[in-house]
């Protein structure tokens, strides 16, 4: 028996939308069989001019027994064309995938619920959905409801359940499946914090199995403590694979747009208003665009708007983030400094430094407006950086965010009284 | 297609049949009393416009609403199965783009379902029958096997729509139209032999439900089975499951891509 429990090889999946692409409508397509004497003549010009996209192309990864590994990337990677084809949801258009063991999917908890059916009819239907037998259902039925403690309202439809509830009993179901290989998507990132807190332990249960999971997540802190491996997509291919760690710090340092950021690619207020912060870029201390930078490093942050501004007196301000979206510092032209920009102002520079932060990922988030009144607008995670090294005193020690915290503070060690 | 597969998953096929059943009973304020009123209604109609109107009654054996009640509950059934099947893979996209199971459970379970209100309105049927003064005979032993041809029929026309339903989004319209015409396409509001000339009649059977309802009619009210219409009907039948099967297999790849 083969080591890996998933062995894909040259994975791919070409979509085609646009032209070229049936309109799904029989209307179109008894049209176009009419017209099929000029069409055929055309063929040629018209063939390909549907666009085609490949989801997923080249992508080979093998996931060994017992292997937790979990799939990172941005929206639009890839990574649900993945789960879909490894759930057999969807067939590949080319490439190899071998699956050694029974697979349980859950791209989403509660799939096939009926809101007229009571708790009990619903556990039975979406078990069945999931794959477990009659038998299999019954035998777990009473562990199921304890696990998502509504003994007192399984006979109730499931339509009159809180959406608390609701996601409980679902969760719980699909807790109970007894599978060698589990493929999940993003399920846990619904519920309340007592779920969520719920399913990592039930993952970790599994992982102390020794089952296989393929686990895609946006939440990295889920990733870094559960998976054993990680790998990241981009643009439907694998661009790394390695241990957690590395995976996501490299995933948060690409996903923030290194260098220069503009309006839209990061969380914004939606519609931007007329005046806002149009560009942000990190400079070294040479002036050169840049995104890593080492501890004691001097950083220039360079931010444009977009407008003349509304009012005089104005500020610019930054929080400064760390891996675990805490707030570590924070910064601003007034009040921190007196700096107060004017109307016409539209470059600000902020120079800052030397850094005292330990290896690894940060970002910044900016608002601009009069301070204490209102502002103007406000941009989340806006660029991120990294410290590459912190070895603040040369001694070949390097310090880092994993286990030390994000900051260094100088410090001098000697004995007393000698 | 795997028949093995389709084995394995044949608790999800009862799951899903029981759904379908447990819902729809669920409601209706009438529940089972609607699978009886549906054609009950029809039979109404029926006999008031074509029965007295058209002057339809003149041409059937016995009592025309009784033979029109007879008609229309495998018609019913049919008529049914058929629309449920057809719209059941969309209604389930759902279902469909989240779990992976075998698709052909998905318009297959609607017509299983459907049973559940043939039984009643079958029953009712036959408690009916005395009051037109009808006896039920011995016919009756042939019930099971009709229905079982109706039952094929039914798979393979609902499998068959089901599918070009996903990859034709408007044939759904085209397909209300479509089920109208067959009704008065098979012998409901009128009886067979008086109506259809004999040297059409084998053609007319082509029509799976031609042999299918002229069946239940002589087995209901005592006649003489038309073995060969129902032989032509019956191949017809099993015809369209075999086109409706290999249609849906040949699609079936592509519908979480396109549903």
């Amino acid at each position: 028996m083969s080591s890996s429990a998933i062995a894909i090889r040259d994975l791919g999946k070409r979509y085609t939308i646009g032209v070229g692409r049936s309109s799904g409508l029989m209307r179109d397509s008894l049209a176009a069989w009419l017209r099929a004497p000029l069409r055929r003549r055309r063929r040629d010009s018209s063939h390909g001019s549907g666009r085609e996209f490949w989801a997923l192309r080249n992508v080979t990864l093998d996931v060994a027994r017992g292997d937790i590994i979990g799939i990172v990337g941005p929206n639009g990677a890839g990574k649900s064309t993945l789960l879909k084809i490894l759930s057999r949801i969807t067939p590949p258009t080319e490439g190899v995938i071998d699956i050694h063991g029974r697979v349980s999917s859950l791209l989403e908890v509660g799939t096939g619920f009926h809101p007229e059916l009571t708790g009990r009819e619903n556990v039975f239907l979406n078990g069945a959905i999931l794959g477990m037998t009659r038998q299999e259902i019954r035998t777990k039925f009473d562990a199921i409801v304890a696990f998502a403690e509504l003994e007192r309202f399984i006979d109730t439809p499931v339509r009159h359940y809180s959406s608390g509830m609701f996601v409980r009993l679902a969760f719980s179901v699909a807790a109970h499946l007894d599978p060698e290989i589990l493929i999940v998507d993003e399920v846990l990132s619904v519920g309340d914090l007592q779920f969520r807190h719920r399913c990592l332990g039930h993952m970790q249960g599994l992982r102390d199995e020794g089952r296989t999971v393929l686990f895609v997540s946006h939440d990295l802190t889920a990733i870094r403590q559960l998976c054993t491996r990680a790998a990241m997509l981009h643009g439907g291919r694998v661009v790394d694979e390695g241990t957690p760690d590395d995976v996501t710090r490299r995933y948060e340092v690409e996903s923030r747009d290194p260098t220069a950021a503009t309006g839209g690619s990061a969380t914004r207020l939606q519609p931007l208003p007329d005046f806002h912060l149009e560009r942000v870029e990190l400079r070294n201390a040479a002036g050169v665009a840049a995104a890593a930078f080492d501890a004691g490093d001097v950083m220039e942050i360079h931010l444009w708007s977009s407008a003349r501004a509304p009012a005089n007196s104005y500020t610019v301000e930054f929080h400064l983030y760390n891996e675990d979206d805490r707030v570590i510092s924070y910064g601003a032209a007034n009040p921190v400094r007196s700096t107060y920009y004017n109307a016409e102002d539209r470059h600000y520079v902020c120079r800052l430094g030397p850094l005292p932060l330990t290896e690894g990922a940060y970002f910044f988030s900016f608002a601009i407006g009069v301070w204490n009144d209102h502002r103007w607008d406000r941009w989340d995670r806006a660029v991120s950086f990294r410290i590459e090294r912190c070895d603040p005193f040369k001694t070949g020690h390097g310090i880092t965010n994993a286990h030390d915290g994000d900051l260094v503070i100088p410090q001098d060690w000697r004995t007393a009284g000698s | 297609m795997r028949l093995s597969e389709l084995w394995e998953y044949r608790e999800l096929l009862f799951f899903f049949v029981w759904r379908d059943i447990k819902v729809r009973y669920k409601q209706t304020v009438l529940g089972a009393a609607w699978a009886v009123l549906q054609p009950l209604a029809a039979t109404f109609v029926f006999t008031i416009f074509f029965g007295k109107l058209a002057g339809l009654s003149a041409h059937t054996n016995g009592p025309y609403s009784l033979h029109v009640f007879a008609a229309l509950i495998p018609w019913t059934f049919f008529a049914n199965a058929v629309t449920q099947s057809a719209n059941s893979l969309v209604g389930s996209s759902h279902l469909i783009s989240k779990v992976y199971f075998p698709r052909l459970l998905v318009p297959v379970a609607p017509v299983v379902a459907g049973l559940v209100d043939f039984a009643v309105a079958f029953v009712a049927l036959l408690l009916l029958m005395p009051v037109f003064g009808v006896t039920p005979g011995w016919r009756l032993i042939a019930v099971p096997a009709l229905l079982g041809g109706t039952i094929v029929a039914s798979t393979g026309v609902g499998i068959l729509f089901s599918a070009v339903t996903v990859t034709y989004r408007d044939f759904r319209f085209v397909m209300s139209f479509l089920m109208q015409l067959w009704l008065f396409a098979s012998p409901v509001a009128y009886a067979l032999n008086t109506t259809i000339p004999a040297t059409w009649q084998m053609a007319y059977a082509v029509n799976p439900m031609v042999g299918m309802i002229a069946g239940f009619n002589a087995a209901l009210l005592g006649e003489a089975f038309p073995l060969r219409l129902i032989a032509v009907s019956l191949a017809s039948a099993v015809a369209l499951l075999v086109i409706g099967v290999n249609y849906f297999v040949r699609v079936e790849r592509r519908f979480a891509d396109v549903i």
